[in-house]
This record gives C-alpha cells, structure tokens and sequence, in this order.
C-alpha cells in the first residue's frame, strides 16, 4: 500500500490511507484551554498509566509550569502563560489599585537566564532534570511578550492567566513517522501515531521530522517516546488517560468528526459569552500537515502557548523535492554526457 | 470567596464550570488571583481577614435598597421577631455587644434572646466563661441551640417596623458598613464593590437563585464561624436558601472530613453532632433536657431518641432503663481538650500519650514549632499514615534540632509507627461536602502489614477488653460492656457491618431501621449516628448506589446516599412559597400537592410529608408537631431561618467585623479591635505580632496568608513521597507582587525568607501580577502568600509554612486563625542553628513582644486585663 501514500493535504481516512482495511472512525482529541484549570491531572494520569518516568524536580519559575514542554519523559504539558492582556468576559480586579510596572518582565529575564545556563539551553525541559549552577539573575533578556503587548504604563492594570494541556497532535501527515527509517513509527487503524519501541532503532530523524517540537529520544536509552493516544485503551474500548483524569473536560476524546462539529460549536457559544478571541487550532484539514488528530481551542494566537503558527510537514515538499533532485540530477547527466561529449576530440 | 476551589478542589470544580457554560456569572473574592479567578468573570481582591466587612457591606446595600425577597424573608427567616429590651448592640457599645465580661473574655448571652423566651442551658452549663472553655457553640452542630418558648409564639412585627425587630435591628447594625468602608478596609475599590452588590442581588429571586462557596480560607480565621453566618445572612435575606441552584456550599478540607465530623473526632461532639457530657450531667434525663426544649419545635426535641439508640449501640445488652442505658460511661469534658490546648498541655508535661491517625501536625497544624516540641515530651506516640511523615520523624529530623531544641539521644518520646491501607485497599463510605455519603469497594490487598483502621481499633479494642476481662475495677467497666459485636471476616471487621450498626436496628425484630424517625426513647432500637439512619434502608447499603445521571433526573437521588434520609437540598421546603406552590417553573425543587394531600416533587422533601402549608399546630403542641406549614427550617427551634441568632455564638448574635488577631492596621468601625472573644494562649512559646492600638506593628508591615497547590495534598505525606507530583511543584516557594519585590529588592527565583514573631521560613521567590498591593485606609497594604506543604522528609524538602503561625482560636468551635497573620520579609536566606534563635528575638525585643502581646481582648479604653496563661507573668518575655 506503500504505492498510494500521501503526504500532504486534506485526506479523509488516515488509517485507510495507510493500509488498514475497514477501520474503526479516526480518534483524536480535542482540548478546550478555556475551561483548563491548569491542575495538571493530565500529566499525572498519563504517566501513571504508560509508565513514563519522572523527568526532574526543577523549579522553573514559569508561573506553575514545572514540566517546561513536552519531551520523552512528559507526553502532557499544561503551560501556564501569565500577561498583561485582557481576557474577554473577565475582569480581574486590578484597575484602581495602588498598582506599579508589572513583574512579567522579571519572571521572563529570569526564566530564559536559568535556561541560558542550563546545559542543553533548556532543551531538557520535558525529558531531564535541569542542572543549573549559577544564581539567577537578570541578563535584560527580551521577554516572552509578544510586540505591542506592552502598554508603557506605569499602572498594570491588565493581566491574565492562560492554561493550556499540550499533547502530540497525531497529524494527518505525521513528519516523525513519513522520515522513520524502521518503521518503529506507525498508523495505528485508529488513525493515531505511535512509536514500537522494541523496534526503534534511536536514530533521532523523527526529532527533528516533528513540526511541533514534539517527539523526543530519552536519554539513558536513546529511542524515541511521545504521547500515544493510549493504544492500549483504546483497544479495550477505553478513553485515554488523560482524557478519563480531566475534571473540567477540557480534554475531550472522541472520533475527530465529531469533536470537530462540537469545537465549531463551543467557539461559537464563547463568541456570543464575549470571549471573542476564542479560535481553533489544528482543526483544519487544509494546513501544513493535513489537520491534527489533537486539535486545540485557544484564546489566543499559538505562538502565545508556544505553538508553531503554521507548522508543515516537513515530507509535505517531498514529490517536490524529488522532483527538483530529478531535474538536477537530468542537467547533471547532460552535462556530463555533453563534457564527455565536448571532450571526444 | 474563600476558597480556591479549582486547585483544592478540582474534581466539584467541574460543575462550575458546567454552570459557566450556561452563562453563570462566576466571581471569585479572594486576595490572590489562584487557578479560580483565572476561569472566573470576576476577580476581587481583597485583604486577607476582612470578609465581615464586604459582606456586612452587601448586607448593609441590600436592606437599604430593600432588595431582599420580602414574600421568602416574612414567612420564613425571623426578621419580623421582637428581640429583648435588654439587647444592645455593638453600634450602642463601640463594637460589643451586651452582656460581655471582660475578665472572662466572654459573653453571657442572655440579654440576645427573642421577647418572651429563654435559652437552654447550653450544654449543661449556666457558666458562659466555662461554656466557652468547652467550645459549647459547636455541640449544636447540625441543628442549632435551643429556644425555648418558641412553640408559644414569638412576639413578631409583621411589617418589619418596629425598632427592636430582628430586621430593623440588622439594618441598624449593618449601616455603618457603606461602599466607602468596605473600599477603605478591604482595599476593594466602590464601583467594583457595587458590581458585586449588583450581580448576587440581581441574580437572586423567584427566577434566579445564586450559590455561594467558602472553604478554610472562611473557617480559619479567630472570628471564622462569623463569616459563614454572615454570608448566610445574605443568602437568607436573598431567598437562596432551601432552593436549588442556590445555598452555602461548605467545601471540606479532605475526602470525609465531612464524616470526620458527622461522626466526630473531636473532642466535644458525639456521633450526629450530640454533646458530650459534662459532669453537671448527673442523669440521662438531665443530658436530654440540657440539649432540649419543652416549649421548642422541629426534630431536636426527639434528642432521647437519638441518645438512648446510640447508648444501645455502644453498649448493648448491658445498657437498660435501670442503669440510664449505660449513661453513667460516657466520658466527661470539663474544659477545653480541643487540639491546641492539648499540644499546651503535652509541652507541660501534663499529657503522656498520643494518637495520630492520617494527621501530620508537625507540618499541617498552626505553629509547627510547638506542635513538634509537644510530640518531643511524650512517653509514647502512636502514628498510623501511609510514610514515614514528620511526626513520625520529629525526633531525628525535626528544624529543631539545628537549634538545639531538641537532641534525638534526649527525646524521651517512643515512636510507634503502623502502616495504614490506603483508601483502594480498604472498604467503607467517604462522606462529601454535600453530606453524601459514597460506598467505596477494595480494590487491592494492602501490602505488607499496612491494615485498615477498622482493622486497627477492632483489635486495640479486643485486645484491651482481654486484658481487662479479670478487672473488677468499676473504673474498666465501660470498655468491658461495649458491645463490640461486628461481623469479621478473617481478621477484617466487615465495614459494611460497621455501616448497619450505624444506620441501627430495631431490637425487637432484629432488622434494621429505615431512618431516625424510626428510633425510640425506650431502649427498642439502637443507632450508631441519627443523622445516618436510613443509608441501610431496607437492607440495603444505599451509599453504594452507583446510577449513571444519565439515567436518572437532574438531583439523581440514586447515587450515592445524602443524610438526612437522602434529602439532596437541605430545608427544601423554602423552595416553594408559603402557600406551598413553587416560586417559578425554573426553581421548582418540592412542592405541596394539594390532591394528594403530601408535599412532593424532586428531592425528598425535608418537611414533615404530609403537613399542609398552612397548618397551624394545636395549642401545646412540641417537637416535630408544634412545626407551622410554613417552618422549613425544621432543625431550627423556632422554624425559622436566623438572620440573628439569639442563642449559640459565642461571639455575639450578629458577625460584626474585627480585624485579625495579627492585623497592620487599626479597626476603622468601632474602638473594639479584635474578637473580643477569640481565645488567646499567652505564654512565652506562643507569642503574637503585636496590632494595633499596640505600638510596632511596623516591625511586621505584611499580611501573611496560605493556601494549597493542586499537586500536593495538605501536609504532603501523600504527594511529597511520589514522584509524579513532587515534580510538579517541586519546591516551596513564596509569591509576591512585583511592587513588593521592588520594595525588598526580591528576585524571582531568588532566596527570600519570611518572618514573624514566632520563626522564619526559607523559599524560593516568585514575583506575579497575580499578586497584588492594595490601598487600606490611606496606606498601601502588601500580601506575602505561601504554600504549606513542605517540611524535612520525602522527595521534595522545605521549611515548615505553618510555623510561621501562633496559636489564637475562633472562640466558636476553636479552629485556628491560619488564614491571616503579619510577617515581615527579607532577601536571601534564613539564618541557621542558634543564630536562627537569636535572629527571632531580635525581632521580639524590636517589636517589644511579651506574653502579654496580643492578649488584651477588649480595647475600646486605655490599657486593660490580659489574658496570659495562668501562673505567668504578663511582663514576662517570650524566650
């Protein structure tokens, strides 16, 4: 079936797509930020159920964000983002307070200090303990605010605290698995991604074959781990961890069709409560990576939460790519057929 | 307000959440913006401690705008009730009310009653200084004291005109709390304030109901009962009481301490929130009469039922009619053995064992220190948890030693540790904050020698009953003639054996009883808690019911079981009007059906079920009969819901705002200070910050509050030892404003380490706008919070948060002020060993702190009477 793979672009049944014959409907996530509570159960669940091991008792310092980003030993990740920015439907009490600059700018220069020193530059967050010797200290790093968010004023008087569960978003075309050289990754017929780990070998292409930053390799042996939807469960008929651990249902499992006809919806119902900012992310078939199976709702743009705002597979270039390499590789021959040609005297 | 209830209590949060989604207005009053505020519409900080102040504000905005709901507060709160001549209420007295004793620190209660009754003598006891010794405020529990001669009819002004009627005298109490003395004490700017005004009144009503949370951020303070009673002021005068969607949602602390209450670890309750004795109780008789009225209404005049069921539940076949059914055996009380009193007591020596059961004081409990140095003077201490926790350890482990307080060759203490099962590897019921009761079954074997409690206090039972059975001590006869008859399978008592044995039985046919009004005075039943009657009905063990909602209606009376007599919405007889019809089809919760002759609808109703609305009971009619069709407050003495209390506070008939014991900042409406009746513990180890009117509060300029993290559970013996949470928060921590950090010059991620009179503690800073200063009185007032859960043993280590505070008690039910203190804060870290002491002194003589500090209770004149331990000197220094 290897014939009739695609690797970019709108596709209606992923599993079949990759050979399965009659599977059961694509399933997938769908994770609504606006009612997460941040209370991390997800990431707990998770690594109870599938065993991952615990990956460093580091304060970060990012407002209550321990864990740092997904790696191989964190296949949940719950970021906290806090900034001065109004949220919609939601005053937090700050104007007419005795109020000074705001203290995010302090938080970020030390943040992004502690990750300058760290060994790997913070990307062991997610996988490894943080080994930090100096003090923190302010370096007058820029900060995470995105341009214009600052105001300027003296007075802080906007302020909000976003929480949202990362996860492997399962692409329709998934980079780590069109670039695996073993086939450790697979399709599973539930239209999920998952990594066999007595086959991958620890090359490490799918690192960097991940548009999300997602897929890591731990350490001590190298192979590569990410979320997998709970295959296992799912096998069982049951909900993934996660998803079952959630207390506010801000992770919502379910077949993709559906989810995506209720996340329509729920953003529709936050426009009309106020929350104009409210969009999906990941839903849509038509981008880089054909629509995600773990979609998100946001209340801002993804760069906020520390998401790719376009991500493409990297595969998606390939027939491209192949066929810029046949043209080269033409001129290349009729160079030389003409040198050889050329030099016939 | 009070209450962070998405991080502490994540799993009820969703149904907020759900309310969100159907356009609920969701506000969050609360001095640090936490994981609610952050989902909520609306954040307000406001000053730690200052609760009396806003609400009495809301009050105060309601009745002048009379916004209350006139048609719900006429027929059914006591608004219209005459109160006595002799009444005088803190407007008249510059904060106190009548009848205060200033050398007892004590009310006596008399002069509060309505016209024309008189109130029980509580508890046994006519002596107010020695009732508030025993906490006698907390033994009404779920029902409320007595009045006696309410079944006589209470003198009423039905237009709620005359001057001394419960109404008028609210709206004299409440006027001085204007927009403007909210926004001057609370730090809450008016407009906002009025918003909030806006909202609850708007969304309150014969359409809309609105509920109202708290949790210990409520109940933790020296005048905590207070705030719950003023928060239900507001809920009664607004009609959200007895109705669904609205009411006080109280949320606990830890799976079942709701339970741990119902059936009482505490020291001065018996199972269903009964008294315990004292040694004026003589007789059986004189017991029941002390807790009820001739002349009352509703179901506490069947208190001899309860009594005698549960003396035939202890005690069996040996408890008769001749011998008081065993009455004789009960324990007394005679003072305070409340939880702090004790710790006092084992530091000097006066007490030689200890129990602790799921409980870790040395990190949990107020005052670590004092809590750890008691531990250290025992002979023997029993600890049964799932780790090793620092109770356990105190004695190799504990900061003291650093200092030099305590040497581990020394300690004389022999620690006893057994592993305790956890929740999956033992049977038996959680009780929730909604009081239902739900069944849970094993799932796995518990390891090693990790046993349940049932299996721990069965056999301390029988194995003390066997080494006593050749006693012919009178004193070992209580514990020879238990009855101790529960099923065991191997060596396991059967919980669910335990659970019939509460729900009781009827002796005569040996089956079980389908609720309390079952229950007989004669001996003929026995019943291990009255207000659990009925979980067994029919035989069956209703707390396991496990129907989906998805296949039920929306109260889903099939899951789980709800005391009393699964009634899901307490007093719901207030949810249809006084002639019995619902106040709207949207609120429709019980009704009367008038065809049918019963009241019905989707919860058990809570009144008697076949009492038309508009009964009015033969003359001499008493208990449960005397009950008007239009009482649903039917626990209530008088039927009534109490927007004064006449009786069972000790700290006055109405809240009135008193600033903290540890407070920046001067009371701003009355001369009176603090909770004139809040107890204090003046003795050298227990030192307080001094507070305004005494001089240098500037030494500690800061409000101090503490609270929990999600990732962590209380005193941390069930997550600082698992590496899945540790790593979530892995460290103590202390959050700031950014004003603040600029003021001390802190560093997020830096060292800081907090102060007060009593220690310092260490942590890492971080620096949030979710912290906030706030403007109090003309001055700008900083709020320094901390998570508790830290201490010396597990995967993640840190200084102890609670012994940053002393011990000063709400005079009610005696739980600690932990939700509010002043401390100071510096950069970089704490000092170490001796230096530590000698660092915390200094800040004592700075401050001029003696024993004597804070212990002034009354202080609307000069310089009064001091409240210290006896045997100490009020000039004495603190070490």
């Amino acid at each position: 079936m290897i014939g009739d793979h695609s690797l970019s672009g709108p596709l209606d049944d992923v599993a079949a797509d990759a050979g399965h014959l009659a599977p059961p409907p694509r399933v997938g996530f769908f994770t609504d930020t606006s009612v997460c509570i941040g209370c991390k159960a997800c990431e707990v669940a998770c690594k109870e159920w599938n065993l991952v091991p615990e990956d460093g008792l580091n304060l970060l310092g990012m407002s209550f964000d321990n864990t740092g980003m997904l790696g191989a030993n964190s296949w949940r990740h719950v970021a906290f983002i806090e900034q001065q920015v109004p949220l919609g439907n939601q005053d937090t009490g700050l104007a007419g307070l005795p109020t000074g600059p705001s203290g995010i700018e302090q938080m970020t220069d030390a943040i992004s200090s502690t990750l300058r020193h760290a060994e790997r530059g913070g990307g062991e967050l997610g996988t490894t303990p943080l080994h930090v010797d100096s003090e923190p200290q302010s370096l007058g790093m820029p900060s995470f605010d995105r341009p214009g968010a600052r105001t300027g004023a003296e007075d802080r008087t906007d302020f909000r605290w976003l929480m949202a569960s990362d996860v492997c978003k399962h692409c329709t075309h998934a980079g780590c698995l069109d670039v695996c050289p073993t086939g450790a990754l697979l399709r599973t017929e539930f239209g999920t991604v998952v990594v066999q780990q007595d086959i991958c070998n620890g090359c490490g292409y799918c690192v960097s074959g991940c548009p999300y930053g997602v897929i890591d390799r731990r350490p001590h042996d190298g192979r590569a781990q990410k979320c997998t939807l709970c295959y296992d469960r799912l096998r069982d008929g049951l909900e993934p961890a996660c998803a079952k651990a959630c207390p506010t249902d801000s992770i919502q499992f379910g077949p993709l069709e559906e989810l995506r006809a209720h996340a329509a919806q729920r953003v529709e119902q936050l426009h009309e409560l106020g929350v104009t900012e409210a969009r999906l992310y990941g839903h849509d078939p038509n981008d880089g990576v054909g629509g995600n199976g773990a979609f998100f709702l946001l209340l801002d743009e993804p760069e906020v939460y520390g998401l790719p705002p376009d991500p493409v597979v990297p595969t998606r270039d390939l027939p491209a790519m192949w066929k810029y390499a046949g043209i080269a590789a033409s001129a290349f021959l009729a160079a030389a057929v003409a040198a050889f040609a050329g030099g016939g005297h | 307000m009070g209450s962070n209830m998405a991080e502490a209590h994540p799993v009820g949060f969703q149904w907020v959440m759900e309310a969100k989604a159907n356009d609920a207005t969701v506000i969050h009053i609360d001095p640090r913006f936490t994981r609610t505020s952050a989902l909520s519409n609306l954040h307000v900080p406001l000053r730690g401690g200052t609760d009396i102040a806003f609400l009495g504000g809301v009050i105060n905005y309601i009745l002048s705008h009379e916004l209350d709901f006139r048609e719900y507060v006429l027929p059914y709160t006591n608004a219209s009730f005459l109160v006595s001549e002799n009444y005088q209420d803190t407007e008249d007295l510059d904060g106190l009310f009548s009848g205060y004793d200033e050398a007892k620190a004590a009310y006596d209660p008399a002069t509060w009653l309505y016209e024309g009754t008189s109130g029980s003598a509580s508890a046994g006891t006519d002596h107010h200084g020695d009732a508030k010794e025993a906490s006698t405020s907390y033994q009404h529990g779920s029902g409320g004291p007595v009045v006696e001669g309410a079944t006589e009819g209470i003198v009423v002004d039905p237009t709620l005109r005359h001057p001394r009627c419960v109404y008028q005298i609210l709206k004299r109490h409440f006027a001085r709390y204007t927009p403007e003395m909210v926004e001057a004490i609370c730090g809450i700017p008016k407009e906002r304030f009025l918003r909030i005004c806006t909202a609850w009144t708007s969304n309150s009503g014969r359409d809309r109901t609105a509920a109202l949370v708290y949790s210990v951020g409520w109940t933790q303070h020296s005048v905590g009962a207070q705030f719950i009673r003023a928060g239900s002021i507001i809920q009664l005068l607004l009609g959200n009481i007895g109705r669904p969607g609205g009411g006080i949602f109280a949320l606990r602390g830890h799976a079942s301490i709701q339970g741990s209450t119902d059936i009482p670890t505490l020291f001065n309750l018996l199972p269903g929130y009964l008294p315990m004795p004292t040694p004026a109780h003589s007789s059986l008789a004189a017991y029941i009469e002390s807790i009820r009225g001739d002349k009352q209404k509703g179901f506490w005049r069947n208190a001899d039922t309860y009594v005698v069921s549960l003396l035939k539940e202890y005690w069996g076949d040996a408890a008769t009619k001749d011998n008081d059914f065993c009455f004789g055996y009960l324990p007394r009380i005679n003072g305070d053995h409340g939880t702090y009193r004790t710790v006092m007591d084992m530091v000097d020596g006066k007490v030689f064992g200890y129990f602790l059961l799921g409980q870790n004081p040395a990190v949990g409990s107020a005052h670590g220190k004092l809590q750890r140095l008691g531990m250290a003077n025992l002979d023997w201490l029993v600890v049964r948890d799932l780790t090793m926790i620092e109770s356990a350890t105190f004695w190799k482990d504990a900061p003291e030693i650093e200092t030099g307080e305590i040497v581990p060759q020394q300690c004389r203490t022999e620690v006893f540790f057994f592993p305790a099962a956890a929740h999956v590897e033992k049977e038996g019921t959680f009780t929730q904050t909604q009081r239902m009761l739900q069944w849970r079954e094993k799932a796995v074997e518990p390891a090693g020698d990790q046993r349940s409690e049932l299996w721990f206090f069965y056999h301390l039972g029988r194995r003390i009953r066997q080494r006593l059975a050749a006693s012919a001590d009178e004193r070992d006869r209580p514990l020879l003639d238990l009855a101790w008859d529960y099923e065991v399978h191997a060596d396991e008592p059967s919980a669910e054996d335990v659970l019939r044995h509460i729900n009781g039985h009827d002796l005569t046919t040996g089956q079980v009883v389908n609720g309390y009004l079952d229950l007989k005075a004669d001996g003929t039943t026995s019943c291990g808690c009255w207000i659990y009657s009925g979980v067994y009905a029919d035989g069956v063990n209703q707390a396991a019911r496990r129907k989906s909602r998805f296949e039920q209606d929306l109260y889903a009376g099939e899951w789980g079981w709800v005391w009393p007599l699964n009634r899901r919405v307490l007093y719901n007889r207030a949810s249809a009007d006084a002639d019995g019809k619902p106040w709207s089809d949207r609120k429709a919760l019980v009704w009367w059906d008038a065809e049918r002759g019963e009241w019905t609808g989707h919860d058990v109703p809570d009144f008697p079920k076949d009492k038309p609305p508009t009964y009015l009971p033969p003359q001499g009619a008493v208990g449960p009969d005397a009950l008007h069709g239009d009482d649903p407050f039917i626990m209530q003495s008088d039927g009534k819901g109490w927007l004064f209390a006449p009786t069972g506070l000790a700290d006055g008939p109405l809240p009135t705002h008193y600033e903290p014991h540890e407070s920046p900042v001067r009371n701003l409406l009355y001369g009176q200070q603090g909770n004139p009746t809040r107890k204090v513990y003046g003795r050298s180890d227990n030192p307080s910050n001094p507070s305004p009117p005494e001089l240098h509060s500037e030494v500690f300029p800061f409000v101090f509050t503490t609270a929990r993290l999600t990732e962590h559970h209380t005193a941390g013996g069930m997550s600082r030892t698992l590496p899945y949470l540790s790593e979530l928060q892995p460290e103590l921590f202390v959050e700031v404003s950014p004003e603040l950090a600029a003021q001390r010059g802190l560093q997020h991620l830096g060292w800081a380490h907090v102060i007060t009179s009593r220690a310092a503690v260490e942590a890492r800073v971080v620096v949030t706008d979710r912290m906030v200063p706030l403007r109090v009185q003309d001055r700008v007032v900083h709020q320094i919070w901390m998570p508790y859960h830290w201490g010396s043993v597990g995967l993640v280590q840190g200084d102890v948060v609670n012994d940053l505070f002393g011990v000063v008690v709400d005079p009610n039910v005696f739980i600690q002020e932990s939700k509010v203190a002043t401390c100071d804060i510096q950069p970089g870290r704490r000092p170490r060993g001796p230096k530590l002491l000698s660092y915390l002194a200094d800040y004592r003589r700075r401050a001029e702190i003696t024993i004597a500090t804070g212990t002034q209770l009354a202080t609307m004149g000069p310089a009064g009477i001091t409240h210290t331990e006896p045997g100490r000197q009020s000039t004495e220094d603190s070490p």
